[in-house]
């Protein structure tokens, strides 16, 4: 057998091992982020958002902060689903099945991130069913939706991969989520646009990584960005590149995870 | 229990070579200072040596869990730390610690194993169900391995080492808390892999293990290869023994014989200790002259804990 098979089978594994795992664990990984969207919906969108009137391109406060939940969910579920995987197996010392393993590192990374963007995808997919309950939407830029989907999910699949192979606890794959993710999302212009901040908060808030993930998806959804979308990508790619590096020097040196 | 080695041609490549291996770990805790062994394919090969002498740090760089600070180790030619994954590919893994997802089916725990190697899913399966029936865990493959007794999950662990069907099997103190039953029957699927040609390295603190099963044994301590030789020519080393006799009734005053020293146990014990050059027959006869009935007759203790034991304060008392 080729390598180029055997390692196709091992990613296959790998990936179909992480799937029965959000699968066999659904009532933790799919069914709490769609009740909290709903919840957003309804308080934030309905309630709220009622009183707020048109935000901006004469779309409804609701109809505006769907792209934006909808990418929130994707990434603190893409991010969630990795961190608690990776380290519950190096917790459980399971991931050793891995590292003795003829597996590359490229094969480990990408097994756990395909698994990871899986689950964002199918949170995104339900949140994005139960908005339809809510208010309209119709698709402007399908292809843009999809790839700014796809590279959310991926970096912070990749960050939560950096995060695990660093903690050496529990607390530590919920310290960054809470003090660092939860913050750059509500700061992300998930709820508003960063159009309507004066400088020097505008200029700040360009810094934030998950300002052009959530304007990508929203130009794709909506057709309007506060970011220009060319940019956006570029950003989005770079971070890609640069957290697949730091994630694979990390495998190879064996930071964490061998002796 | 020993079986005789698998014939090899003169030229065949050893299954393992270790070329002075060095661990430093990152507190200054120097665990291997210069090991070097070869292991011939087919041979079932006694890795021992106490608590902290650098067992489990060699079988964590053969199988790359652990990274060397120098030196390199070769399984059947193929450098572990050059060729990385070709030689991961050789060797199976009993590792001394539970180290599956306890939440996973024993069935799944192997298919995947074997998926990692590359083995297509419809052969795993049948490689999976050959192997947890012949470790008669396959009523137990559907049930999660949390549910499993010590027992099973020990049984579970070389099962799953035996899905990518390796040339070198390295069980790292794999009976460790196994009920002698248990014990037993692993021993008996361990020596038939052995038989049909897999290259087994053991680990083990019950040393009657390795002296029934090993023919080749390395001793290690602190970090420090203490003795390499075949399980015979070892054992034919040990120059005094010492058995312990269940008599009828011991006497109060014990008769004198040269070369052995007699020693009253309890009242119906006595314990021997003699030169192995010395025959037993004399000491029968003289213990029969006093009156003394010997019901029955055992090892103090096991020969090679004998020796182990002897080698290692030697090799303290040289440190020291």
């Amino acid at each position: 057998m080729s390598n180029a098979t055997a390692n196709l089978v091992a990613l296959h594994t790998l990936v179909r091992r992480e799937i029965m795992r959000i699968l066999r664990i659904w009532t933790q990984t799919l069914i709490p982020p769609a009740i909290t969207m709903t919840l957003y919906f309804v308080i934030f969108g309905k309630l709220i958002g009622s009183r707020i009137g048109s935000i901006e391109g004469g779309f409804s406060y609701m109809q505006y902060i769907v792209p934006g939940l909808v990418m929130m969910s994707i990434i603190t579920n893409s991010y969630g689903n990795i961190s608690s995987s990776f380290f519950g197996a190096k917790f459980s010392r399971a991931v050793e099945e891995m590292l003795v393993s003829p597996m590359p590192n490229w094969v480990i990374l990408l097994g756990y991130v395909t698994g990871a963007v899986t689950r964002g995808l199918v949170v995104g997919v339900l949140v994005l069913l139960i908005a339809l309950f809510f208010t309209s939407l119709h698709v402007v830029h399908p292809v843009i939706t999809f790839f700014s989907v796809l590279l959310g999910a991926t970096i912070f699949s990749l960050a939560g991969f950096v995060n695990a192979v660093y903690a050496k606890k529990f607390d530590d794959i919920a310290l960054v989520p809470t003090f660092v993710l939860t913050p750059l999302t509500y700061l992300g212009g998930v709820f508003y646009s960063v159009n309507m901040l004066g400088e020097p908060w505008q200029a700040i808030s360009r810094a934030n990584p998950i300002l052009y993930m959530v304007n990508a998806f929203r130009f794709g959804v909506l057709g309007i960005s506060d970011v220009n979308i060319g940019v956006a990508f570029v950003v989005m790619l770079a971070f890609v590149a640069g957290l697949s590096f730091v994630a694979l020097q990390l495998l190879g040196r064996g930071v964490g995870l061998r002796s | 229990m020993v079986q005789p080695m698998p014939q090899q041609s003169a030229t065949a490549t050893p299954a393992l070579v270790v070329d002075n291996l060095r661990k430093t770990y990152g507190n200054g805790v120097e665990a291997l200072k210069g090991v070097s062994l070869t292991v011939q394919p087919g041979d079932f090969f006694a890795l021992l040596g106490p608590n902290g002498a650098g067992k489990s740090t060699l079988i964590g760089i053969l199988s790359s869990l652990v990274n060397s600070t120098s030196g390199d180790a070769r399984v059947f030619g193929v450098s572990v730390n050059k060729q990385r994954n070709d030689a991961m590919r050789l060797i199976g893994l009993v590792p001394q610690e539970i180290n599956f997802n306890q939440f996973e089916k024993p069935f799944d725990i192997c298919v995947n194993e074997a998926g990692f190697y590359g083995i297509p899913r419809k052969i795993a399966a049948q490689r999976a169900e050959k192997y947890l029936k012949e470790l008669r865990l396959w009523d137990k493959a559907q049930h999660q391995a949390r549910m499993l007794s010590g027992g099973m999950k020990r049984r579970l662990m070389i099962a799953r080492a035996m899905m990518n069907e390796p040339k070198l099997l390295i069980l790292d103190e794999p009976t460790a808390g196994v009920d002698i039953e248990i014990r037993r029957s692993m021993w008996q699927f361990v020596s038939g892999i052995n038989a049909a040609g897999t290259t087994v390295i053991l680990t083990t603190h019950y040393l009657e293990e390795a002296e029934q099963l090993c023919r080749n044994i390395a001793i290690i301590d602190h970090g420090t290869i203490v003795e390499n030789t075949t399980m015979k020519r070892l054992l034919a080393t040990l120059d005094v023994e010492a058995f312990i006799l269940d008599v009828v009734a011991a006497p109060a005053s014990l008769p004198t014989l040269p070369g052995v020293t007699l020693r009253r146990v309890d009242d119906y014990t006595l314990e021997a200790e003699m030169s192995r050059e010395h025959d037993l027959n004399s000491l029968f006869a003289t213990l029969s002259a006093h009156g003394v009935t010997v019901k029955s007759m055992r090892n103090k203790t096991n020969r090679l804990e004998e020796l182990f034991v002897r080698l290692v304060e030697n090799g303290r008392d040289k440190a020291a």
